[in-house]
């Protein structure tokens, strides 16, 4: 190597480059490891939450479960025993609702934005309202709700609920469906319209059956959503300590049945809590898996 | 044989000429009602809010009081819960969510591990709120009841800290509530930022290395910044995401009214306010309550578009990269 | 190489080339008996080659012949992979790269690349090329901007960018982006430029002038160029090295591989019979 003595015409020497280079290099991989440390260990800590969460399900909510929960109706207030069969029943009940009433609203309406007209000021209306609509929090749709059936029909209802959760999820399924169609290979269409056929034949004989199982994911991930909200039922179905008769009246679903009995004085009841969130969660899990299993098929 | 196969086919074509053109409008009536929906929630709430907003006006909002049996509705410390609540889980869940990102994005770890940590924080998204809050009660109260003694001792003298934790200190505390909210925003802040690290090109990190640049300068110096704006994005989606949730914060953060300035202290949001006080409403506490809703749809709209336009940004910015 | 380059050459020249030179080593990069594997594929079998100082050498052969992985084992880019490993050795002016006494990110500073793809940071010009500079705990403004001044004038992008140095580099052309990686890759001050098919992705204006400052490089550097296009080759290298099927086949003078190459699979290739 050169003599490293910096002349005016050269204030700056190769060898300068080199010595700055090897005195650093083991200090910078030093930070290099300690941050990759730091960023590993991070990592892990948000795991202990989530076992956190976990074991206590299965702990406190494992003990009372058993077949009775689901047969039996809520114990009143200090009661021992019972179970929260027509809660189970109720969040079923008003999921069908809302997915009856939102999945034909969310799969035409992301057929019309992918397949009829992609660039259209409604299109980007669509998509830019469904994104909207999956930032506004939970409560608002009950709220909605509350507003537009509670206050008409003058009651607490499971059609009122249904009501809210249909709000809740239609994003989910418009903007999953639309992935759905997105996902269909160029291909096909235009197979399909050199072979002379129209739009809807496309659409419905070649587009739909392959798009089908992402969008049934997409379904089933809006089921695990509704099934799990609270906020928009707690003033639109309210709760219901009897079975439910007709979806006119205020009915029970498991996550308020959960926020009731949380604050509640009773040990037996905060324990029916734990239980009831841990039937929650396996109904949520279920669908969420279901979900992945259903697209990996694809 | 090939007259006969065209006259079937224009048979065909017209059978089903009346489908394509109804099922078309069914779809256009699809999309219209979607976009009405969204304009239907706010007009809804704007006009069952309308009796409040006529009588107190502006007032509702500086308002620091909220006595419903003696008419008196005053939303401000709903409002400073709100953004308070929000922002102390941002302070929590952003730097742990960019470093899973960080960490999910890289290969410090075989893939297997790294695919169960990601399984591990998208869980975290499927909890239902209410089952944090029942969490929260268990297992959170008690362990800020500890800290928050052991704080309001430990700061008594300490300029902004012994504001900041006052005594006396409570579990339902806005602090719990933070935390537990910081959780669930982690989710979306992890996905986010690593669906933004994962498009930055790999020439990029190449480029870094080939200059001699370690990992961590790498993702610090070129990756990060060039994912920065996903990364915005995904900040301010989790910020309108703090800010709606609602069952989680309600059962934890003690729904006060009362304005204080100690996190170790009980106060209320916006959707906390909501879910507790809409089932027995009557009258003008509706109509407030309603006007309440109307602020909060306005303030998570406002930070949801603003988290998609970001977003949008983004990806053009991404494609222009690439 | 005559050629009238009055500021750029000065400047860079006086800076870069050591004071007392010795002779060009001949085996400034030695490539001794290697082998390279992706898992268990093997890609380069048992490479020998000696390649001269502040000359340039090309590596011409079909795609997937080993020419790319060859060159990016040069410094030690090939590492990013899962699952790759070597035998035998590179040595770069006598000194293993392997060496365990010297980290692999000081050998990427001593071997400069230059991809395929121009691969600018979405920074400014300036700080694309400090870049080296910054994270080697360079800070002071003098050092910074005269390197910027010298490895632009070193790429021949001063004159078309010294008034927007500020600007974002994804502003500028593909060839000029192009030519800003070259001035990053240097202001490094490596000792070894690596160019994996540099202007593959170039329209002919734009690799013309890849190519002549290809030629001013040399002076300061020594380049080991990766090319698909054999006119390249016999345009700017001093020496050829031909690969197929990870085998180094022919490594000549440029002149004798292309006008008489002693191998027939050579004389196929650089004829077109395949490849």
């Amino acid at each position: 190597m050169s003599s490293a003595i910096a002349t005016p015409e050269k204030p700056v020497h190769k060898d300068f480059f080199h010595k700055a280079r090897e005195a650093r290099s083991g200090f910078r991989s030093l930070v290099n490891r300690v941050l990759s440390v730091l960023c590993v260990t991070l990592a892990f800590l948000a795991l202990i939450p989530l076992l956190s969460i976990i074991f206590l399900v299965l702990k406190k909510g494992l003990p009372l479960l058993n077949w009775s929960v689901f047969t039996e109706l809520p114990p009143a207030a200090g009661q021992v025993g019972g179970g929260f069969g027509n809660a189970v029943v109720g969040t079923l009940l008003m999921v069908g609702v809302a997915l009856v009433l939102a999945t034909p609203f969310g799969i035409l309406s992301a057929i019309y934005v992918n397949e009829y007209a992609p660039y259209s000021r409604l299109a980007n209306a669509v998509r830019f309202v469904a994104k909207l609509l999956t930032g506004i929090p939970s409560i608002i749709c009950g709220v909605f709700a509350y507003a537009v059936i509670v206050l008409t029909t003058g009651g607490f209802s499971a059609w009122a609920g249904g009501f809210a959760l249909a709000i809740l999820i239609l994003p989910t399924i418009l903007l999953t469906a639309e992935q759905a169609l997105i996902g269909v290979s160029k291909a096909y269409r235009e197979a399909s319209y050199g072979l002379g056929a129209t739009n809807f034949q496309t659409i419905w004989r070649i587009v739909l059956p392959d798009a089908l199982p992402a969008m049934m994911t997409g379904i089933m991930l809006a089921v695990a959503r509704a099934a799990g909200e609270t906020a928009p039922l707690i003033f639109t179905a309210l709760f219901s300590q009897y079975w439910i008769q007709s979806l006119k009246e205020p009915t029970a679903s498991l996550s308020v049945l959960i926020y009731n009995f949380s604050t509640v004085p009773f040990p037996h009841q905060i324990q029916m809590a734990w239980t009831a969130s841990l039937v929650l969660v396996i109904l949520v899990t279920i669908a969420n898996i279901s979900a992945q299993i259903v697209f990996r098929k694809k | 044989m090939a007259d006969q196969t065209a006259g079937i086919e224009q048979g065909g074509i017209k059978a089903f000429r009346k489908g394509p053109d109804l099922f078309r409008v069914l779809c256009w009536v699809a999309s219209a009602a979607t976009v009405a929906t969204l304009a239907w929630i706010i007009v809804e709430i704007t006009h069952q809010s309308w009796p409040a907003i006529r009588e107190s006006g502006l007032g509702f909002l500086f308002g620091d009081k909220w006595i419903p049996n003696r008419g008196i509705f005053g939303v401000l410390p709903f409002l400073i819960g709100t953004a308070v609540s929000s922002l102390i889980a941002l302070l929590f869940a952003l730097p742990l969510g960019l470093a899973i990102a960080i960490f999910l994005s890289e290969d410090f770890l075989p893939l297997p591990i790294r695919q169960a940590i990601r399984f591990t924080v998208e869980m975290l998204a499927a909890i239902p709120s209410v089952v944090y809050g029942l969490w929260g009660i268990a297992v959170v109260i008690p362990l800020v009841q500890i800290f928050g003694s052991w704080a309001v001792v430990a700061f008594e003298n300490i300029p902004v800290l012994n504001t900041l934790f006052a005594p006396p200190a409570y579990g339902n505390s806005m602090l719990t509530a933070s935390l537990v909210l910081a959780l669930m925003i982690l989710p979306t802040i992890t996905a986010i930022s690593r669906t933004a690290l994962v498009a930055v090109p790999g020439t990029l990190r190449e480029g870094a290395y080939a200059l001699g640049a370690t990992r961590w300068e790498a993702i610090l110096g070129v990756i990060v910044p060039t994912a920065a704006p996903g990364i915005v994005a995904a900040t301010i989606l989790a910020l309108g995401r703090a800010m709606g949730e609602t069952m989680a914060i309600a059962m934890l953060i003690g729904n006060s009214s009362r304005l204080t300035s100690s996190l170790l202290a009980p106060a209320g949001t916006l959707a906390g306010l909501l879910a507790n006080q809409f089932g027995e409403a009557e009258g003008m506490q509706v109509s407030s309550l309603m006007y309440a809703a109307l602020l909060l749809v306005a303030m998570t709209l406002l930070v949801n578009m603003a988290g998609e336009f970001v977003l949008r940004y983004t990806q053009k910015r991404t494609a222009g990269i690439r | 190489m005559d050629q009238q380059r009055p500021e750029t050459s000065v400047v860079s020249s006086a800076s870069f080339a050591p004071v007392n030179t010795p002779a060009p080593r001949s085996d400034f990069l030695k490539v001794d008996n290697f082998n390279f594997y992706y898992g268990k594929k093997q890609a380069l079998y048992g490479i020998n080659m000696e390649i001269p100082e502040r000359q340039v050498t090309a590596f011409i052969g079909p795609s997937g012949c080993g020419k790319s992985t060859l060159l990016r084992n040069f410094n030690r880019m090939n590492e990013l992979i899962d699952g790759v490993h070597h035998e035998g050795d590179i040595l770069l002016n006598g000194r293993s790269i392997y060496d365990k006494a010297i980290e692999v990110i000081a050998l990427r500073r001593s071997i400069g690349m230059v991809f395929q793809k121009s691969n600018p940071f979405p920074k400014s010009i300036y700080e694309n090329i400090v870049y080296s500079l910054r994270i080697a705990g360079v800070n002071s403004r003098g050092i910074l901007d005269e390197s910027v001044e010298r490895s632009l004038r070193g790429a021949a992008l001063w004159e078309e960018v010294k008034d927007r140095l500020h600007d974002s580099a994804l502003g500028l052309s593909g060839g000029q982006m192009q030519r800003l990686c070259i001035a990053r890759a240097i202001a490094n001050r490596p000792e070894v430029l690596l160019m994996d098919e540099p202007c593959s992705a170039l329209d002919p204006i734009a690799t013309a002038k890849v190519e002549d400052l290809i030629h001013e490089l040399k002076k300061e550097f020594t380049i080991v160029i990766v090319t698909h296009n054999m006119q390249q080759a016999t345009r700017c290298s001093d020496k050829t090295a031909f690969f197929y099927l990870g085998k180094l086949i022919e490594f000549d003078e440029t002149q004798k591989i292309f006008t008489n190459p002693s191998e027939k699979q050579t004389e196929d290739y650089i004829t077109g019979r395949f490849g």
